[in-house]
Formats: C-alpha cells, sequence, structure tokens
C-alpha cells in the first residue's frame, strides 16, 4: 500500500529523533538535512539504513548525496517504493 | 592416529597493555592538514592518539604489553607454548613477529605465529588460543594485537592521518578444569571479500586508503546481527553483559552498534578518545585500561567485536579475569 507523505514525515521524524538526536517536531519538509537540523553525513547514513528498515526502501550512497531537504526524502521514499 | 587430550575450556587469565609515549593532540594535526578540533571529535569521536618512535617497532610495543600480561598472570615465561601476535603492520613480512617477541620475553622455543585479520586480528587470535587450548594443542597461550599504524598512514590525507594510531595489547589464555569455569565464548566469524576495496594499501610504498561512509554504513548495518549471535552462542543474554567492548574503529560506529545490541545496561568502550585506532590492538588495549580504572568485576562478561579491512570480522563473549 502506498505511504502518504504525512505518513513518511512521522516515520522520518521518529528515525532522526533516534539517530540525531532532533525533536521529530523540527523536521518539517521544507528542512535541509546539513544547514537547519545540523546533521552530517554519517548521521545521514545512519537515516539511509533506518529508512530502510522502517520504508523497505534502500538508499545508496550516491543517491543520498543528492537528497538534501527533509521533501527531498519524501520524494524519493514515495517514488521509490511505489516502483518497487 | 594418537590424538592430543583436551581440556574442559579455557579463561583469560589476565591482561596487558601498552601506548606510546608521544601524544598527538586533534590541533597537532591540524597544524598541517586542513582540519580541526570539533570536526574530529564529532565525526570520529577522537580527541588524541598515541604514535610510535621513529625507532619503536611493532614488536618492541607487542613485548611491552606481553611482558605486562605475562607478569599480571602469575605465570612463566616457560609455562606459555604458543605465542600469537595478530598485527597487519609488522615490520617485514619474514621474520614474523611473534618468534622475536617470544625470545624477547623469554619464552623458550614455542609455536609462533601472526595473524592478519587486520581490525578484527585480536579476536580471531583469541578464537584461535581458546581452540588450542581445548583441544589439547597447546597449554598456555600469550596473544597479543599489536600495530604501528602511523608507519602506513599518508600524514597529508586528513580523512585517514586523525583516525590511526599506535598500541599493543595482549592477554594470557590458559586452560580451566571445569567447564563451567570456561571463560572465553564461541566465536562468530566472517568476512565480506567483495568490499576488499573498501579499506586497502595498494602496493609495498603505499598508504592506508578507505571508504569511510562506505565502511560505515557497512559497520552500522552488518554487525549488531554478528554480536547478538556471539551472546547466544556463549549463552549470555545481552541484558547479561558488563560492558560491550567493540573495536575502536570510530566513536560513531561504536555507538550505533551499542546502540542495537540490546545491551543498555552494557558499559561500552570509547578507549578510542585517547587512544585513537589501534587496530588489532584496540579491543585488548581497551579492556587492559579499564581492568586497570577498576571498571571490570572479575567473572562478568564482556562481548568483544572486531571488524574491519578484508572485510573481516569476528564476535565473542568473555568472561573478566
Amino acid at each position: 500500500m502506498a505511504m502518504t507523505d504525512q505518513e513518511i514525515l512521522t516515520g522520518l521524524g521518529e528515525i532522526v529523533d533516534e539517530v540525531a538526536g532532533v525533536p521529530a517536531d523540527q523536521v518539517t519538509p521544507e528542512k535541509t538535512f546539513v544547514d537547519d537540523l545540523d546533521i552530517d553525513s554519517l548521521s545521514m547514513v545512519e537515516i539511509a539504513v533506518a529508512a530502510q528498515d522502517k520504508f523497505g526502501v534502500e538508499i545508496p550512497d550516491d543517491q543520498l548525496k543528492d537528497l538534501k531537504t527533509v521533501q527531498d526524502v519524501i520524494d524519493y521514499v514515495r517514488r521509490t517504493a511505489v516502483s518497487a | 592416529m594418537r590424538q592430543t587430550e583436551g581440556t574442559a575450556g579455557a579463561r583469560i587469565l589476565a591482561f596487558g597493555g601498552y601506548q606510546p609515549a608521544r601524544v598527538v593532540t586533534n590541533d597537532e594535526l591540524a597544524a598541517t592538514v586542513d582540519t580541526n578540533d570539533e570536526w574530529i571529535r564529532s565525526r570520529v569521536g577522537i580527541a588524541s592518539r598515541r604514535i610510535a618512535g621513529p625507532d619503536e617497532t611493532v614488536a618492541d610495543m607487542a613485548v611491552q604489553a606481553g611482558g605486562k600480561a605475562l607478569a599480571a598472570s602469575g605465570l612463566s615465561p616457560e609455562d606459555i607454548d604458543l605465542v600469537i601476535v595478530a598485527t597487519c603492520t609488522p615490520e617485514a613480512q619474514i621474520p614474523n613477529t611473534a618468534a622475536t617477541v617470544a625470545r624477547r620475553l623469554g619464552i623458550n622455543a614455542p609455536g609462533a605465529y601472526d595473524m592478519n585479520a587486520a581490525c578484527a586480528g585480536f579476536c580471531y587470535a583469541l578464537a584461535n588460543a581458546n581452540d588450542a587450548v581445548r583441544t589439547g594443542t597447546a597449554g598456555n597461550v600469550l596473544v597479543i594485537g599489536a600495530e604501528k599504524l602511523s608507519q602506513w598512514i599518508d600524514w597529508t590525507d586528513r580523512s585517514t592521518c586523525i583516525i590511526f594510531a599506535d598500541g599493543a595489547g595482549a592477554v594470557v589464555v590458559s586452560p580451566v578444569a571445569d567447564a563451567d569455569e570456561a571463560g572465553i565464548g564461541p566465536v562468530v566469524w566472517g568476512s565480506a571479500g567483495d568490499m576488499a576495496d573498501k579499506i586497502y594499501i595498494p602496493d609495498r610504498d603505499g598508504f592506508i586508503i578507505q571508504e569511510g561512509q562506505a565502511v560505515f554504513r557497512w559497520a552500522t548495518t552488518a554487525l549488531h546481527p554478528v554480536a547478538k549471535k556471539a551472546c547466544e552462542r556463549a549463552g549470555v543474554d545481552p541484558t547479561e553483559l558488563a560492558a560491550f567492548v567493540p573495536h575502536q574503529a570510530n566513536l560513531r560506529i561504536v555507538e550505533a552498534i551499542a546502540r542495537k545490541i540490546g545491551a543498555p545496561q552494557a558499559l561500552v568502550a570509547d578507549d578510542i578518545v585517547t587512544a585513537g585506532n589501534t587496530s588489532s590492538a584496540s579491543i585488548p588495549l581497551a579492556l587492559s585500561r579499564m581492568l586497570e580504572r577498576g571498571e571490570l568485576a572479575s567473572g562478568a562478561p564482556v562481548l568483544l567485536l572486531g571488524f574491519g579491512a578484508g572485510i573481516c570480522y569476528a564476535g565473542q563473549v568473555i568472561k573478566v579475569p
């Protein structure tokens, strides 16, 4: 069943909270991971790994570098989950 | 054909650690490469590391750590009949390090070999020692992890020179008469040769090259099941662990694995903060320092987990001597 943007955002908020200690309510679509949420490249890898467990969507390193904002990840997960 | 008579099990009698005198701080590195203290602390968790003197060899450090473990064990050099040195930075391919170290410690004609499983080397060597004692192939074994990684580092490469360091750690492994007294659990080991190119030294004159992000992803996804399986095979629930002492690769990797093994009560080794990544030496070095600080009670179960170049990995549960 396809996930809605809101469902992905909620799941992503939980992941970011667990991995980087950033409260889930700060994880909003327009935020950038690096500049707004102060998340570094290693935490991004951990977020990608946790997203795979939660959403069943693999985010390889070469794709990960292009995902700058929370919305970018939401779009990627929705798109990839649908095509999978 | 006649076979050796085995023993009920083996345990670690004592630990010994050695760190070279010279402390290299992050600020010192920042003076020569484009990095800074805050960046290094946040990405790898290292505040300072120890670097061997120009004439100080892997064997020198191994003798120091091995000598301390031997003295602490209460055994004499003549009681040891096997010496294993886990190292990926020996001075030469031949002669091996182990025979030289044995001679310098006054151990007479033991079986002696070096073994290279890089940062997993200590756990591999400990498993070998355990098996040798259990099968009766050896009486008492001196196991040493010793590395001089500083001589395989490009000191202008800021991605590696901030991480790797020098040091040695050792244990003495001895038989027990009763299986209940056994203090080394079954090893869970493996490798991923398809990732051989993620951490490597290209040639004899080359330096360590590492794809940090790929290694980080692998370490934070593939290893916690290995750790859990080592607990399962030893019959120790993760919630019973007194400590988790993984290879001190990167504090972020250590913490990520620790979060996933289901042992919130366990003390997690963070020796990397002042020791750096010393490859095969990191686990026995961290443990020897935890014991010196009185952080672990005798008999307490501790999970070890080595992993690194190869890629090779191994884990086992031990009891604190």
